[in-house]
């Protein structure tokens, strides 16, 4: 792997178990700097278990392989470590934590990452600003700063919810793992102009969805399968288009055969 | 090393009581006239009471209350309601005067002490010179059952405030003690209570004459350190009509300790219009991981709005002993009078405590607010006890309570009693509680925020109490914060 050196993101031979139960069976995958990577597949085919080990979560239990992140070995950092290196994780479901503001959290959060970083902290006013300007781009009342953490949101202001943070706190490789389940087209387009706004030479993005539809507003560099653990096939946009007419059943027989 | 000292104070305990009266005689006489000694060996007895009273120079009329308590306590038994559970308390095994520690069982230095201790000491940021007297070591300054010398009282004088030790009170102001003295809380309202009115060593006493606004929050640190010495605080606060004052107790630093009794009472009398505001951050030292050591706190305080449209205000913070027993309670007497609790108590390791509040509704349009924040991580176990009673001459009385409990880890508990009695049908009362835990879910999620446990959690409860916290006066709201925290470390993860 001659290429290794230039990659944000180097995962090899990565095997990992949820709940005891085998996931990941061999997942390889190069991430460069810049790019946009799609994650597409079938239900179960490990797609937010890769996000997971990623990111750190304890469900997900690593059996075999590795994981490079800024040549670094990822496995060795906590999830908290993980995060102030740049990776973010936009959740599937975003979890609610009433008693805190959203801006206290981010405010926290992104002076921790500050911090690690050898910035000096932001103060409040600051970082209001910052957030505030944020929030328009995604179209958010200012109001949401003041709410408690995902408490009472609807599903929708989650998944906007998480992409202010994303833009707030400026991640070197940000994983969305199904941001468009549950967004109407409206919402849909407003998370995708959050995500083409971040977009840029020195960050990277793992955009897990089921569905073709995003990537119409996120245009991927490469576009993944994932089945049974494996990265089954890769290929460019039309991928993601040839999936959405033929469905995954075809990748599956021709990997077998 | 301790043990066969243990055995034989059993042994001396269990003395037929008939002997104990015989022996009564010589015990007065040898303490009596000794007045010169400092400390009192374990044992409970009219004599001790006598010397106590003596040694304070007392009035007659002070030792005949004293006497009375103590006679109506041996006809009582020890409560048993409480969600607690300890080993039975060996009254006679306490020394009910203060005692200077021993040098040969006191900690040499510092380096003796319990390094996580000292870490604590270092976190809450203690002062150096502060930290081997609350740490038990033998040094020159012993912080003891005597009051800390007040301060400002000159200027307070300017205002008629009076703001002194009790023992000072009973001998510069006999009137006012008399006049107020266990007519919140009498002799006999609860074992603990009597023992206290019995045996008390000393407290604070504060008078804010009519119309007088305390221009400062007048504060006290009770702090313990002899072993094996019952505590016994007294303390009360008369506001006049119209009067206001705001009262401060409490340190956020553990103390060094074995199981120690501390018995208060603490006594509130609130006039027309007037207003007390009681402010507590207790920290008595918990014990280890595994229970050992620790204080036992069974504390009775409570509060009279004797006045029309007075007002009562206790705001707690507890995170220390091994065993908290505590109700600060407000009676409702006068009309539109308002009685508030707000309480964060926070339970780790082994701790145990059985907390809550009363409120009396007895005067027109009275009305009462209780917000009840319980912790409780490790082995903690916690129970909001809480009465709400609406007496038949309370019109219009209102309530709101709101319990809520927060859980850390599967091995703790947190319990809620609320009693209602509501004899007015005009009555109106809201009851709100709920019981949540911080998941792992929300620590990942913070985690993945950048933050680290710690504070994912310190974020999580000072979430979870603040509006607890906005009630302390701002530097105590501070220290409270990070007490919690420290109190919390390892709790999760």
């Amino acid at each position: 792997m001659s290429n290794d050196t230039n990659s944000l993101l180097s995962v090899r031979g990565v095997h990992a178990a949820a709940g005891g139960k085998p996931i990941l069976k061999g997942l390889d995958l190069e991430v460069k700097p810049g790019e946009v990577h799609a994650i597409m597949g079938p239900n179960g085919s490990g797609k937010s278990t890769l996000a997971r080990v990623l990111t750190g979560h304890e469900s997900a239990e690593v059996t075999a392989g590795e994981v490079l992140y800024k040549g670094q070995d990822l496995f060795e950092l906590a999830p908290e470590e993980r995060a102030r290196e740049g990776m973010f994780l936009a959740f599937q479901y975003p979890v609610e934590i009433p008693g805190i503001a959203n801006s206290t959290l981010l405010r926290e959060g992104l002076n921790a990452i500050r911090d690690h970083r050898g910035e000096s902290e932001l103060d409040a006013i600051d970082f209001l600003q910052i957030a505030r300007a944020k929030a328009d781009i995604l179209e958010m009342d200012h109001a949401m700063l003041s709410r408690a953490v995902n408490y009472g949101f609807s599903g929708g202001e989650k998944k906007r919810n998480e992409v202010l943070q994303m833009l707030v706190l400026e991640p070197t490789l940000a994983i969305l793992d199904e941001t468009d389940s549950g967004l109407d087209i409206d919402a849909l387009k407003i998370v995708a102009k959050g995500v083409n706004a971040l977009r840029a030479e020195n960050r990277s993005f793992i955009v897990i969805t089921h569905y073709q539809r995003l990537l119409d507003y996120i245009v991927p560099d490469v576009v993944h399968v994932l089945a049974d653990g494996r990265i089954a096939k890769s290929g460019d946009k039309d991928l993601a288009l040839e999936l959405e007419a033929k469905g995954y059943a075809w990748l599956e027989e021709g990997a077998n055969a | 090393m301790n043990a066969p000292e243990q055995i034989e104070r059993t042994d001396k305990a269990a003395l037929n009581p008939e002997i104990d009266d015989l022996t009564k005689r010589d015990y007065e006489w040898g303490f009596v006239t000794d007045i010169e000694q400092d400390s009192l060996p374990p044992g409970l007895d009219e004599g001790v009471i006598q010397f106590i009273s003596a040694k304070k120079n007392e009035p007659e009329w002070m030792l005949e209350w004293r006497l009375k308590a103590y006679r109506h306590w041996l006809k009582m038994t020890e409560p048993t309601w409480a969600l607690v559970d300890y080993p039975p308390i060996d009254y006679q095994a306490i020394s009910y005067y203060a005692a200077p520690k021993s040098a040969d069982d006191a900690p040499k230095s510092l380096d003796e002490v319990d390094p996580e201790l000292l870490e604590t000491y270092e976190k809450l940021g203690i002062p150096l010179e502060e930290r081997a007297a609350l740490a038990g070591v033998a040094v020159d300054a012993v912080f003891d059952s005597v009051s800390v010398a007040t301060t400002f009282k000159d200027k307070l004088a300017d205002l008629g405030i009076i703001f002194c030790s009790f023992s000072e009170a009973v001998q510069e102001h006999p009137e006012l003690v008399k006049k107020y003295l266990g007519t919140v809380v009498p002799t006999t309202d609860n074992y603990f209570a009597a023992l206290n009115s019995a045996v008390f060593s000393d407290g604070s006493f504060v008078f804010v004459p009519k119309g007088v606004r305390c221009p400062m929050e007048l504060s006290t640190y009770f702090r313990i350190n002899a072993a094996n010495t019952g505590q016994f605080e007294r303390t009360l606060i008369v506001a006049e009509e119209g009067a206001y004052v705001s009262y401060l107790e409490g340190c956020t630093a553990p103390m060094r300790d074995e199981n120690q009794l501390h018995a208060a009472v603490v006594e509130l009398v609130a006039l027309d219009d007037a207003e007390i505001k009681y402010s507590t951050v207790q920290n008595w030292y918990p014990g280890d991981k595994d229970g050992k050591g620790g204080i036992y706190n069974f504390v009775t305080k409570r509060g009279a709005c004797r006045g029309d449209r007075s007002k009562i205000s206790w705001t707690q913070v507890e995170t220390g002993s091994a065993i908290t027993w505590k109700y600060p309670s407000c009676i409702l007497q006068g009309d539109d009078s308002i009685g508030e609790f707000y309480s964060v108590a926070l339970t780790n390791n082994r701790q145990q405590a059985d907390t809550g509040t009363k409120m009396i509704h007895i005067g027109k349009n009275t009305r009462s607010t209780i917000i009840s924040k319980g912790i409780s991580a490790g082995h903690g176990q916690q129970t909001y006890r809480g009465a709400v009673k609406m007496l038949r001459g309370a019109e219009n009385a209102r309530n709101f309570s709101q319990c809520d409990s927060l859980l850390m880890g599967d091995k703790c508990g947190a319990h809620t009693f609320p009693y209602i009695d509501v004899k007015n049908p005009t009555a109106h009362l809201e009851h709100e509680a709920s019981t949540s835990k911080i998941g792992e879910d929300q620590i990942f999620y913070l985690n993945q925020r950048g933050l680290d446990t710690e504070d994912a959690v310190n974020l999580i409860v000072n979430g979870f109490c603040k509006e607890v916290f906005r009630e302390l006066p701002m530097e105590f709201a501070v220290e409270a914060q990070k007490l919690l925290s420290v109190s919390l470390e390892g709790a999760v993860g």
